[in-house]
């Protein structure tokens, strides 16, 4: 018996369709196979408008006005995760100054937009199948995010946990949720917040958030405490300077347990387990779960034999398991490079350039870019961590390039009216 | 069957090992593109405390570049991130933003203080930032249209002696008060 590669790709992304849809039956329609943009020109669909799409999107529109993009997103409006923080500690009203829409960009750079969930992705006849039909594409971007591992974390139910006990990493109505519970919390309580173990999401944003709640404990519940129960050995990212913040600041407020995994989950009485050693309860707890390339990116098959994330060519980000479909964010293996919204934006722009080449014939360029990542400690003190980044032939991969990866020397306020440019910056560079 | 799949996947694994292996060095493009996360597509900065790079003169690029990474300069991330770079990515860089359209930022200036330091640019550094700011003379970068926060940012490092002027810059600033590099700061700004 023989098989083709057209026919293994299919099968494939079959089975990936597969198990989409039925994730999706209870929470949203099915796909529609029938065309909504019939395609007549050279096309590229880009799925996902946060840090990695929206940046896609427009650089290979900059490049080449010649190829249609279509940009496939779900919400009509993007939350940023970086500075979410600092809306849960209270330091902004609202969500308002991270959030973005899309009509600038949109209109500024001749890109399709349509509104949809995408439920599943056929390589071999290249097809996107959303909510609102099929699209047919020469060459697919995903950039999906995380979604959560929850057959790792007993009693966590996706639909139903996140209302009791959210987990406010992807910013928007669970980031609210979890400011309105530390806010409606009684003074002299104690907040549960667990981390899993890495790679996750944004390398110090669980240590920003212990900060934040923190300040925020520190001003309005007198007594009460934040426990940080930590999968992992030891703090991840930027370790000497939370320290330092945290003796500075919030002495006696933190209490940082770190190898403790989290393993059950009981909503109903506010509780952690680890391991079935020992329990935790809170008054509220904020469990970030363990995680893995976003939903669309298993559907897609992309995900590698990790079952976690998306291997991909490190000048195109093109999916090493099928052809035409390119991964960046979160959800790919770019080597060094941490999963930060900065790093999605430097590798979409590298994709973006290399579809273009791919699709002009033209000789492909080397892949070249930047991390810069900032975290507040206090109301007025941030520190940050940045690298460039570029390919090693050798490896076949993204390495850091020696001695420019490193971290702020000291908590600084300098460095917290750089971060404030730092999001303008690169909200607008997604918005317009 | 199984073995075919694994031979496909194999010859996609080649497949993928070739695109980087024949790829060429990172165009000014490709090293340029990655410093607008924070200085805006193609250098027009949206934040205030990030320099607009548009239009910037290539050789105070480079040099900029050059004093962060030995430290010269003093900076924040800055200092790091020009480690990762080669004097030739220097130039290379320096090329894409001085050839991108000039980028004049919008901000509130302060018309008094705009004034006042259209007089004290006359009387001190005239001479050296010529064109109120919009020329280059020798490695004085573009100023003119400039956010006010960085510029203050600037001339605070240059007179608290963090950041090194050479003596005749040191003549005319050091008597300069915080309310002088102010006026300066937004007279700059508000040269289009």
């Amino acid at each position: 018996m023989t098989i083709d590669r057209r026919s293994f790709l299919k099968m494939t992304a079959g089975a990936g369709a597969a198990g989409v849809l039925y994730g999706c039956a209870s929470t949203g329609p099915s796909g529609s196979t029938a065309e909504v943009m019939p395609k007549t020109g050279r096309r590229v669909v880009v799925v996902g408008g946060g840090y990695g799409g929206t940046i896609a999107a427009k650089y290979i529109r900059m490049m080449d006005k010649s190829i249609e993009v279509v940009l496939v997103e779900r919400n009509d409006h993007f939350v940023s995760c970086p500075f979410s923080n600092l809306y849960i500690g209270g330091l902004m009203k609202d969500l308002s100054p991270l959030t973005i829409r899309y009509d600038k960009l949109v209109a500024n750079h001749g890109i399709k937009f349509l509104q949809a969930e995408v439920t599943g992705v056929d390589a071999a006849s290249q097809t996107v199948i959303t909510s609102k039909g099929a699209l047919k594409y020469d060459r697919l971007v995903l950039s999906p995010g995380v979604d959560f591992r929850t057959e790792e974390v007993k009693g966590y139910n996706l639909a139903t946990t996140p209302d009791v006990i959210p987990h406010a990493w992807k910013a928007g109505p669970q980031t609210v949720l979890l400011r309105k519970q530390l806010e409606a919390m009684p003074a002299g309580g104690n907040v549960v917040l667990t981390i899993p173990l890495a790679p996750f999401r944004c390398p110090p944003g669980p240590y920003e958030r212990t900060s934040m709640i923190a300040m925020f404990l520190k001003q309005h519940k007198p007594k009460s405490k934040i426990i940080v129960l930590d999968a992992n050995p030891d703090i991840v990212s930027k370790k000497g300077l939370f320290l330092k913040g945290w003796k500075k600041h919030y002495e006696g407020i933190i209490d940082y347990r770190p190898a403790k995994k989290v393993t059950e989950v009981d909503a109903a009485s506010k509780t952690v387990l680890i391991e079935g050693l020992e329990d935790v309860k809170g008054a509220v707890v904020n469990l970030i779960p363990p995680q893995r390339a976003g939903q669309i990116a298993v559907a897609a098959g992309v995900v590698g034999s990790d079952k976690k994330w998306c291997p991909v060519n490190p000048t195109t980000f093109e999916s090493t398991i099928h052809k035409g479909i390119h991964v960046i964010g979160d959800a790919c293996i770019a080597g060094a490079m941490p999963k930060s919204g900065y790093s999605a934006n430097s590798e979409a722009k590298a994709c973006a350039t290399n579809i273009v080449n791919l699709m002009n014939g033209k000789e492909l360029v080397d892949f070249s870019g930047i991390n810069t990542c900032y975290s507040f400690l206090s109301a007025k003190e941030a520190v940050e961590v940045t690298g460039v980044y570029k390919v090693d032939k050798a490896k076949n991969a993204i390495i850091a390039v020696p001695g420019s990866v490193g971290v702020s020397p000291d908590l600084s306020e300098l460095e917290a009216v750089y971060a404030e440019s730092w999001l303008k910056n690169i909200l607008t560079e997604m918005s317009t | 069957m199984r073995i075919k799949g694994i031979q496909w996947a194999l010859s996609a694994a080649v497949l993928a090992m070739s695109a980087s292996a024949f790829a060429a060095p990172p165009t000014p493009a490709m090293l340029s593109n990655a410093c607008a996360g924070c200085h805006g597509t193609h250098g027009e900065s949206a934040g205030p405390s990030m320099p607009a790079l548009a239009g910037q003169s290539k050789v105070a690029i480079v040099e900029s570049m050059k004093g962060f990474k030995s430290g010269e300069r003093p900076a924040t991330v800055m200092g790091r991130l020009a480690k990762g770079y080669s004097d030739a990515e220097f130039e290379a860089m320096g090329e894409f933003f001085s050839k991108q359209k000039p980028f004049t930022t919008s901000q509130t200036l302060d018309r008094a203080k705009v004034a006042k330091g259209a007089e004290l640019h006359e009387k001190n550094c005239a001479r050296c930032h010529v064109e109120n700011g919009k020329e280059i003379k020798d490695n004085s970068p573009v100023m003119a249209g400039q956010w006010v926060k960085y510029l203050e940012i600037q001339m605070a490092d240059y007179h608290s002696g963090k950041r090194k002027m050479f003596d005749r810059k040191a003549e005319k600033m050091k008597p300069l008060s915080q309310s002088d590099l102010d006026a300066i700061a937004h007279f700059y700004a508000s040269v289009k």
